[in-house]
């Protein structure tokens, strides 16, 4: 994407001294309308922009394959309790008393039932939406520290740049499952525990990236005009600066968002993900791991799930890397 | 040149230094105490006061740091070996030496015991997937690289990304369901136990495969966008404009240029094999590296988890350096401070 986004006409930051004190609240809510303008504006290119890049896609189709796939885990997350009947931790001790093995297709439970008698396809259903409610904040905390700390270190410079990037260094040293054992064993499993230690270890990445970006950007001629203007550090970096580096990012939060999909269910696997009795991907294949020379398919089908969304997210990143090299 | 490594070797220990203190400060927050873990479920609670005065552990947390650390350079005797104290902990090695990780309390044995032959076993399972990933990656990422956009490039990108997007357990789960439930041609856990029924080598296909479809569609990109961009060159295109064989032109024209950027990510690779295979082993119950670590962290045996953290991070920061260094070698145009 080569279009820049266009800001709105400057606007005066002090307040000019020929107004009379009545006009007061006029001028302050000519700021404000302003203010809201110039925002929404940006929102506008922002959108349609990425839009564009959707409509672009169309042309690939293993990218159209990962976005169905995308789409299929985000409408069985958004419809879990439409698509099943049956309570994700409820047992049902008919299967149980049941001893042949539970993983042909079955009238009343569609993909079988696991080890206590749980209905399998309720359980993935349910388990989704912690993929899709856990997965999508802990990248968007990793993205805010991340451009932060990017964004300061690149546009500052100097003691700043030289700071953050030295603890990034240490962060980015450790190697990454190591770094959420320890923390996740130290802190205890849960989900805010899981997003917490995401962004911690993401965003040093995210900044590095965020930092190379700006420190190219940052010499275009629109952050001079906007110097000159009188606009604070603060409105070039956010308004000016990370808008047009949005390309690489957006790659980027694809690629992302399918490793915290691994991670998340990596950490289910190891006894760190969410407590149990909630459904949980990872979780549920390495309880099913003990079983798998009865029962193949209470292992397989947590597997195929979450193999299938990061997939779908790696295409889709694919696809987008395509687009923005294009141009 | 020797500037620079004395600087990178300066920073290698800054970065040990505060890593290894952040983990000693986050297992703070970890529940119970090291002194009844040490001595288990059933001990009094007199005997658990005994120990945890004698471990200092009422001290400042940069204190018990410091005591560590002292224990380690083999400065300081590891207050768990004194006689008084009745653990049965005995270290054939003597009380102080430089290198000295004190006693893990999980497996009741000095921590140099145990670390390192777990680190073996990870050294050789890597060390098989690696000698396997380079050749296979390379192969392919060059002849996917060499005719960018055609039927096999594009086949290879596509198998690339599904494989990188199949989690380790996942990978392990299908091919334990093939080849374990289904044909029976192999064991299902790999503790290096041999039986008559299965010789060694079979304990290693499984983890190495799953390592192998993990780790070489990620090796192989990288292989193919470098061959990419060096065949844009101009000093390819004027080297088949003058008549050389394709052979020779990729051979010694693009291959030898397009190797400079995979380089430091095939380094990488050793890191990522020696202490990113937690899963791997967990899943085939391998006595590696990263399970150790694993029970180490979930045990709250804090002695084996700062040694395991400490030796990952040498791994891992010397990779780094030696990638660094290895890519001024092959790079001449960056050979600079």
């Amino acid at each position: 994407m080569t279009d820049q986004i266009p800001t709105a006409k400057p606007v005066p930051v002090k307040r000019d001294p020929s107004v009379a004190p009545d006009d007061m609240l006029m001028w302050i809510l000519g700021q404000a309308y302003d203010t809201v303008n110039r925002t929404l504006e940006m929102l506008y290119y922002l959108i349609r922009g990425t839009l564009h890049w959707f409509f672009l896609l169309r042309e690939s189709p293993a990218a159209m394959l990962g976005l169905a796939l995308i789409g299929f885990w985000v409408f069985v997350a958004i419809f879990a309790p439409y698509l099943t009947s049956y309570d994700p931790n409820a047992l049902d001790y008919a299967m149980l008393a049941d001893p042949t093995p539970k993983w042909m297709p079955w009238e009343e439970h569609w993909l079988g039932t696991d080890e206590l008698g749980r209905d399998v396809w309720s359980r993935l259903i349910w388990g989704s939406r912690t993929v899709f409610i856990v997965a999508p904040i802990a990248v968007a905390g990793a993205y805010l520290v991340g451009c932060t700390m990017g964004m300061l270190a690149g546009y500052l410079g100097g003691w700043v740049d030289m700071l953050i990037s030295r603890i990034s260094d240490i962060i980015l040293s450790f190697p990454v499952l190591i770094l959420f054992i320890i923390l996740i064993s130290a802190f205890g499993p849960s989900a805010f525990n899981i997003i917490v230690a995401v962004t911690l270890a993401s965003s040093p990445g995210i900044g590095r990236i965020v930092r190379g970006l700006i420190l190219d950007l940052r010499n275009h001629e629109y952050v001079d005009a906007a110097k000159i203007r009188g606009e604070t550090p603060l409105y070039i970096m956010v308004v000016e600066l990370l808008p047009n580096a949005r390309g690489p990012l957006i790659v980027d939060a694809c690629v992302r968002m399918g490793y915290t999909i691994i991670t998340i269910g990596v950490l289910g696997f190891l006894g760190l993900g969410l407590p149990p009795p909630d459904p949980d991907w990872g979780g549920m294949v390495v309880k099913a791991k003990a079983v798998i020379s009865i029962w193949p398919h209470m292992a397989i089908l947590p597997s195929i799930a979450i193999s299938s969304l990061v997939v779908g997210f790696n295409l889709l990143a694919d696809g987008l890397r395509e687009i923005s090299m294009r141009d | 040149m020797t500037v620079f490594i004395a600087n990178r070797l300066f920073l290698m220990v800054v970065t040990m230094v505060v890593s290894s203190f952040l983990v000693f400060g986050v297992m703070e927050f970890s529940p119970g105490n090291v002194a009844s873990k040490t001595l288990g479920p059933y001990a009094s609670d007199e005997s658990k006061k005994v120990l945890f005065d004698k471990l200092g552990l009422g001290d400042p947390l940069l204190m018990r740091y410091g005591r560590w650390a002292g224990v380690l350079t083999g400065l300081m005797e590891d207050p768990l070996a004194d006689p008084e104290l009745d653990l049965g902990f005995d270290d054939p090695r003597g009380h102080k030496y430089f290198g000295n990780f004190g006693y893990s309390t999980l497996f009741k044995a000095p921590v140099n015991d145990v670390l390192w032959d777990r680190l073996g076993n990870t050294v050789v399972l890597a060390g098989i997937a690696f000698a396997l990933i380079i050749p296979l990656s390379l192969v392919f990422g060059v002849l996917s690289g060499m005719a960018e956009g055609s039927l096999l490039d594009r086949g290879l990108s596509l198998t690339g990304i599904i494989l990188t997007s199949i989690p380790e357990f996942a990978s392990a789960v299908f091919l334990m369901a093939i080849f374990v439930v289904w044909l029976g041609l192999l064991p299902g856990t790999s503790t290096l136990n041999v039986t008559p029924e299965w010789p060694l080598a079979t304990h290693y296909i499984l983890p190495v495969t799953v390592l192998v479809l993990y780790d070489f569609g990620y090796v192989a990109r990288m292989v193919r966008g470098s061959m990419v961009e060096v065949m844009t060159k101009h000093y390819i295109r004027t080297a088949i404009l003058k008549g050389l064989p394709y052979r020779t032109v990729i051979l010694r024209h693009a291959l030898r240029n397009a190797m400079i950027a995979p380089f430091t990510v095939m380094l990488l690779q050793i890191n990522f094999l020696i202490t990113g295979v937690v899963v791997t082993e967990v899943v085939f119950a391998y006595p590696g590296f990263g399970r150790m670590l694993l029970e180490a962290a979930l045990f709250g045996d804090i002695a084996l988890l700062e040694a395991a953290t400490v030796v990952a991070l040498v791994i891992a920061v010397s990779t780094q350096l030696i990638g660094d260094i290895g890519y001024m070698f092959l790079n001449p145009r960056i050979r600079f401070v």
